[in-house]
């Protein structure tokens, strides 16, 4: 792309981008049994976006996930998040209340295992897209993050 | 039982070493000015942070911090960078004594505070016996999961997690709103460097 001496930096930041990813849904779908959760998958997916847009260039990074992407994201997230209570209440019980979902008597898990995975989805687009989208707002006032200004 | 004096001691010896490179950081960070330094040296104080975070059992909170802290600001304030300059502009060399006087007036009621504060994982604290040992008493049977973490965030307190999540998404949207989709002006720059010839 430009100068060549930053070719290590792209090499490792390869190899290391496809592991933050998958680490990120680790985090996200070993919640419930360790720590982390969807807040702390959505900032490191976002932080693997915004790693590759400081090394590869902002273009690129756009290229690779669209703004309109990361702003519908966010938008889907919450969706999701409400949706969830909104199905509770269309099964006749409260607004987010998981042991409605499936309409289950005390003691089913069912309802409360669905629910909290559908809901952690939910913060993990709404976290990824916003944290993405400041990100682009931020950065998209330069064109490129020239040498020169390190 | 020597054992655990000992875990005691040399957890005590840690927490000292990590907290001491915290506070060099933080007046390294106070006297620098070239802002790339700065931005970096905060990122550090962050893992720090969480380094001991978890050295305090408090695992959740140590992993936020290293993704929140470490990754996202870090990343977050290197691309304020570029809208700004480099180095911050020296400072008048009096100017911090008022500043100054505050944060000793605040950090001397904070550690006068800390006499009140129960000692680190004491079961009769408030925070072990009212409504947070309820919850580990009845979040197996009620929810079947296995981190009480996961099932107080999104089960028992989904409402107040709805709310931080809009939280987020309100944040980003204010952002996109006041400094502009970053897409289009990305679009502006590039055609202005193209009429300048300085990319292809």
């Amino acid at each position: 792309m430009k100068s060549d001496h930053h070719l290590i930096l792209r090499v490792i930041a390869k190899t290391l981008l496809p592991l933050i990813t998958i680490y990120a849904f680790y985090v996200q779908f070993h919640g419930e049994v360790s720590a982390g959760g969807a807040f702390q998958a959505g900032v490191v997916l976002a932080v693997a976006v915004i790693l590759y847009a400081l090394i590869f260039g902002l273009a690129e990074a756009m290229r690779a996930v669209p703004p309109w992407f990361a702003r519908g994201l966010a938008a889907a997230g919450v969706l999701i998040y409400g949706g969830v209570g909104v199905w509770a209440m269309v099964q006749g019980g409260r607004y987010l209340e998981y042991q409605a979902l499936f309409n289950e008597p005390p003691g089913g898990h069912n309802g409360q295992h669905t629910g909290i995975i559908l809901v952690e989805i939910g913060v993990l687009f709404a976290v990824a897209g916003a944290m993405v989208s400041i990100f682009y707002a931020l950065a998209g006032r330069v064109a490129e993050i020239r040498d020169e200004d390190w | 039982m020597t054992g655990d004096m000992m875990g005691e001691a040399s957890t005590s010896i840690i927490s000292v070493l990590l907290l001491s490179i915290l506070f060099v950081m933080g007046v390294a960070i106070a006297h620098l000015r070239n802002l790339f330094a700065i931005v970096m040296l905060s990122g550090i104080y962050s893992l720090v942070c969480a380094a001991w975070y978890i050295l305090v059992d408090a695992v959740d909170v140590g992993f936020t911090e290293a993704a929140v802290g470490a990754g996202m600001s870090t990343a977050v304030l290197l691309g304020a960078i570029l809208l700004t300059s480099r180095n911050a502009e020296p400072e008048r060399r009096f100017a911090r004594l008022g500043p100054l006087a505050v944060c000793i007036a605040a950090g001397a009621m904070l550690i006068y505070a800390t006499s009140d504060l129960p000692a680190a994982g004491d079961p009769a604290s408030p925070a072990n016996t009212g409504v947070g040992l309820t919850y580990l008493q009845i979040n197996w049977a009620d929810t079947g999961v296995p981190n009480v973490v996961t099932s107080v965030l999104a089960s028992y307190r989904g409402f107040d997690t709805l709310g931080e999540t809009l939280v987020v998404f309100i944040a980003g949207l204010a952002v996109v709103l006041l400094l502009g989709f970053g897409e289009r002006s990305l679009a502006e720059t590039l055609r202005k460097l193209k009429k300048e010839d300085k990319v292809p």
